[in-house]
């Protein structure tokens, strides 16, 4: 552990800061709370507002967890744990289980989260109407107002273009029957796991500076339209050539010698405990 | 009084004033004024004790020259901006007995999106110019609460139809549409959700003179057609002539003149009306 920082590399103030805007998201579901956005020894929009909340919330027997698109050993995971480790001491971990803070970009794992785990999305743009209205006060404004022809307009748009709403990640959700939230870059197939989640859900951008959070047992709902329903992505009659796994979110691969296309749980840490439990090799 | 004799909108008093003003203006009454402007505290008083009443299906005509505070008393009634003092009532709302600048944001919003339609005189107020022409007319259709894309899309296609905008280009933007075509796409939104009052600011300016007598024509049709009542805004007599009923006289933010279209043309009673009539090409 490097001592030359303070516990968890800010000091108290900070932490306190990020947990005070932290508490007031909690209370609003889906609401953005501005807060001071710290300098990070990483730069901003590389995760940095996932890593504050991580920061703030961490403790000495906490178990960390960090996702990059469903791998636990992508670069960018393993700087974030390798930071976090070094300035906290704590335990990280691969299996899903057994972390009680997990901090992910763009996926929510597989095994389904318990109350005991906290989860936390880095956040490139809060903002679910920002394509729609560019100003900010105009945004808040109609937030305040519950306005959200926008946020629909947008998958009009889709279906007018393209004959179906197109989006293949941070499809819009409405929270608690109230804010319009953009859940993060995460599949449309994560969606309907924040619906009533166990689990804490916080999100945090960090160039955005902004903070927002689904608490546990919410309603969280996919917009949609009467004649054209929220779908999630379909892998039907498709299993992962490791695990045989179905029904999880698989990554699509083309071998390009043989131009054939294989699957793959995307969720590595899922794909590997399925195969440690059967014991293959 | 008979359903006939009942205003559809129905304003009193209103008054609008940039700054704070002063004793030396006494709330915009006194004769130290220069035109509507206090030398003293530099306050211009935009519109000075407006009233005015339509009827169903009537087409109320408001001339003025520029600066004489027309669309500042548009901006008023579609609560783009705050009125400083006065009172607006509209029949299909709350029975005509609430004062709607004193509704809540959401309540504007709301009879904004419901009750009233705008078309301005600059098509990028009123559109979205990124989007496509029938997603634009859909945006106030969701904004009025529909949720079914077929209907919409039906809806929007017909209202297009309406204003002669091949069925073809109505997934295009209306940013590569030329002025007439954005206005006329702008009317359709307006009429989308079936307004009983549609506010016309300065519809036809700016348009040359055979798209202007095709707006002309349609506004005037589509009146008829849907029995709405209009409040048109011009400083084109002609506009006025072929269209308005009844027509206000606007100078410095105030009413001057008021009377059936056709008697102020003739026989104008104001001096500036009667400048005004004179000067017609």
């Amino acid at each position: 552990m490097n001592t030359a920082y303070n516990f968890a590399f800010f000091d108290e103030g900070s932490k306190r800061e990020i947990r005070r805007a932290t508490l007031k998201a909690i209370a609003i579901p889906g609401y953005q709370v501005p807060f001071a956005s710290r300098e990070m020894p990483i730069g901003r929009g590389w995760g940095t507002g996932g890593l504050q909340l991580t920061l703030s919330l961490i403790g000495k027997n906490d178990v960390l967890k960090v996702i990059d698109q469903g791998s636990d050993e992508s670069v960018n995971a393993v700087n974030i744990k390798k930071l976090v480790s070094d300035t906290t001491g704590v335990e990280t971990t691969e299996e899903t289980h057994d972390a009680t803070l997990i901090q992910s970009r763009h996926r929510i794992p597989e095994v389904p989260l318990t109350k005991d785990q906290i989860l936390i999305l880095q956040v490139p743009i809060p903002e679910p109407l920002r394509y729609y209205e560019p100003s900010e006060s105009e945004t808040k404004k109609l937030h305040a107002e519950k306005e959200y022809s926008g946020a629909w307009l947008m998958l009009f748009e889709q279906i007018m273009k393209y004959g179906s709403m197109t989006t293949g990640a941070d499809h819009p959700v409405l929270v608690h029957e109230r804010y319009v939230m953009a859940p993060s870059p995460i599949p449309r197939f994560d969606n309907p796991k924040m619906d009533e989640s166990e689990a804490l859900i916080l999100l945090g951008a960090g160039r955005e500076k902004k903070v927002y959070a689904v608490p546990p047992y919410t309603k969280v709902v996919s917009l949609d339209f009467e004649d054209f329903p929220f779908e999630p992505e379909s892998f039907e009659d498709k299993e992962c050539r490791l695990c045989g796994s179905t029904g999880v979110f698989l990554d699509e691969l083309v071998d390009e010698a043989t131009d054939e296309t294989v699957y793959q749980c995307n969720d590595t840490s899922y794909c590997l405990e399925k195969l440690n439990a059967v014991g293959v090799k | 009084m008979t359903e006939f004799e009942v205003p559809v909108l129905s304003v009193k008093n209103l008054n609008k004033q940039y700054g704070p003003g002063c004793p030396h203006c006494k709330e915009g009454e006194s004769e130290t004024l220069v035109k509507n402007y206090c030398q003293v505290c530099g306050t211009v008083y935009a519109c000075r004790d407006v009233s005015f009443d339509v009827f169903p299906g009537e087409v109320l005509g408001i001339v003025g020259e520029s600066g004489s505070g027309k669309s500042t008393l548009m901006q008023c009634l579609y609560f783009d901006q705050e009125v400083t003092a006065g009172a607006a009532f509209v029949r299909s709302y709350e029975n005509g007995e609430k004062n709607l600048f004193q509704e809540s944001s959401q309540q504007q919003r709301y009879i904004r999106n419901h009750i009233m339609g705008k078309v301005y005189q600059n098509p990028l107020l009123g559109l979205r110019m990124n989007f496509s022409s029938i997603g634009n007319i859909a945006e106030k259709l969701i904004a009025a609460g529909s949720n079914h894309v077929g209907m919409m899309e039906s809806r929007g296609t017909e209202l297009l139809n309406k204003v002669n905008i091949p069925v073809h280009r109505r997934k295009e933007a209306p940013k590569y549409f030329s002025g007439g075509m954005q206005q006329r796409v702008q009317i359709a939104k307006a009429l989308s959700n079936n307004p009983p009052v549609l506010l016309l600011d300065e519809v036809t300016t700016g348009l040359d003179l055979s798209v202007q007598a095709s707006v002309l024509d349609l506004i005037k049709s589509l009146q008829r057609e849907l029995n709405i009542s209009i409040v048109l805004v011009s400083h084109d007599l002609g506009v006025i002539r072929m269209l308005a009923d009844r027509t206000l006289v606007m100078l410095e933010g105030k009413v001057i003149e008021e009377g059936l279209t056709d008697q102020i043309l003739e026989d104008p009673q104001h001096p500036y009306t009667q400048q005004l009539v004179h000067s017609l090409l």
